[in-house]
């Protein structure tokens, strides 16, 4: 007993400077879609409307804060060879579980978002949070590092979904918000109109930080 | 001519990346030499061809609703498609570790050049989304899997060299600071995207 009373007293603020870093870095300096690049496939894919794209964001930090805070527990006895099968196995039974709640509540939003559900499984943000951060970290830390990366994921694809409703259909969550004379652009609804409004999203935000990409 | 049509839909209409977003982690990431996008897509080519067709048999024989009756009547009325992301990933990654060893045996000297690319390919999403593409599809003889699932993979090598090849030429062109890498990839990606949608309304 008495060494756990030192271990408390070493121990950190619940929210201590060291623990705030985790959750603010991924938002803006070392943000997962626009320094990393890791989540595009869906963060394009299910961006052209905003309803679609927040339950996304919901069921990516749901997937990432679990499956952070699984591979953290587990993390000294997964052996070293096997560990991407273990990894993959915990996140496809946690994506299981939001499509199947999806499914069962909000089933014409499952119909739009689909296979990318599913493709949470192969979400980059995923895989690389296990394998650079809970495989190494205590669970608490993990757990705040899964809401810091979902965080960052989330805003930068509800921006480029609210740009994309906005210009592609002229509405916000389905409602008008634009005169029935504003020229709809279509190219807005489609692939093309995605990577072209994250590209500029990447531009403003490294010009704002200063960020050049080394050649 | 079924097959052939299958082949050029899932290559230029249906391309993985500008149609469905993709494996766009590894596009926008192994993009910079063609001689490395060459690799990488000739091995996502690979395990597409493969991993599909067995998937494609999982799901005809075990998961779908009704397919257990094989077994015995009583089993018709089994529905385990809820396992189907679950029995995927565990086939491709399993397959991903049995080609990476089976190179590294047979020929160092490719999984030497190989090396990093090939664990990567369990997590490239066209892989897994080409699997959940082909359920809908209803695919009756294995001969169509294994058609879309290759030129499926063709379809992604032709658009990841394409950006390759950009991407080396770029580097004698005046982009502005912060657009540099990642914005104006993004930017050139959408312009194909843009040349792609042309091929759309093409029935063979």
């Amino acid at each position: 007993m008495s060494t756990e009373t030192a271990e408390v007293k070493k121990s950190e603020a619940l929210l201590s400077k060291r623990r705030k870093g985790i959750i603010t870095d991924p938002l803006d300096d070392n943000n997962p879609v626009t320094v990393q690049v890791l989540g595009i496939c869906s963060a394009l894919a299910v961006t052209s409307k905003l309803e679609p794209t927040l339950v996304m964001s919901i069921s990516v930090m749901f997937v990432v804060v679990f499956s952070n805070l699984i591979i953290s527990l587990l993390r000294n006895a997964i052996p070293q060879r096997i560990r991407i099968i273990v990894q993959l196995g915990i996140v496809a039974s946690l994506v299981i579980i939001v499509d199947q709640v999806l499914k069962a509540y909000l089933y014409d939003v499952s119909k739009i978002v689909g296979v990318y559900v599913g493709l949470i499984i192969t979400n980059c943000i995923v895989m690389g949070r296990l394998e650079a951060f809970a495989m190494g970290n205590k669970p608490y830390d993990s757990i705040l590092d899964g809401f810091g990366s979902s965080f960052g994921y989330a805003w930068v694809i509800l921006v480029v979904a609210f740009f994309r409703e906005l210009l592609g259909n002229g509405t916000l969550f389905d409602f008008q918000v634009m005169p029935d004379a504003f020229p709809k652009v279509g190219l807005m609804t489609s692939p093309v109109g995605a990577f072209i409004i994250i590209g500029l999203l990447i531009w403003v935000q490294r010009w704002r930080n200063g960020y050049v990409e080394a050649e | 001519m079924d097959l052939i049509n299958l082949g050029i839909k899932s290559i230029f209409i249906e391309n993985m990346i500008f149609a469905y977003f993709l494996g766009m982690c590894s596009y926008l990431a192994v993009s910079k030499k063609v001689s490395t996008a060459m690799g990488l897509g000739l091995a996502v080519t690979f395990v597409l061809t493969l991993t599909v067709p067995i998937n494609w048999a999982i799901n005809e024989y075990v998961l779908k609703e009704g397919a257990l009756a094989w077994i015995g009547p009583q089993f018709a009325n089994v529905d385990l498609t809820f396992l189907q992301f679950i029995m995927f990933i565990a086939v491709i990654a399993s397959f991903v570790q049995l080609v990476e060893m089976i190179v590294e045996k047979v020929s160092p000297a490719l999984y030497g050049s190989l090396g990093i690319f090939l664990p990567l390919i369990a997590v490239n999403c066209s892989i897994l989304g080409a699997s959940f593409f082909m359920v809908p599809k209803d695919y009756t003889t294995p001969v169509e899997p294994i058609v879309y699932g290759f030129s499926s993979g063709i379809g992604w090598l032709l658009a990841i060299i394409a950006l390759a090849a950009i991407r080396e030429k770029m580097k004698y062109s005046n982009v502005p600071g912060p657009l540099k890498g990642l914005g104006i990839t993004f930017i050139i990606t959408g312009l194909m995207g843009l040349a792609f949608m042309s091929f759309m309304g093409i029935s063979l």
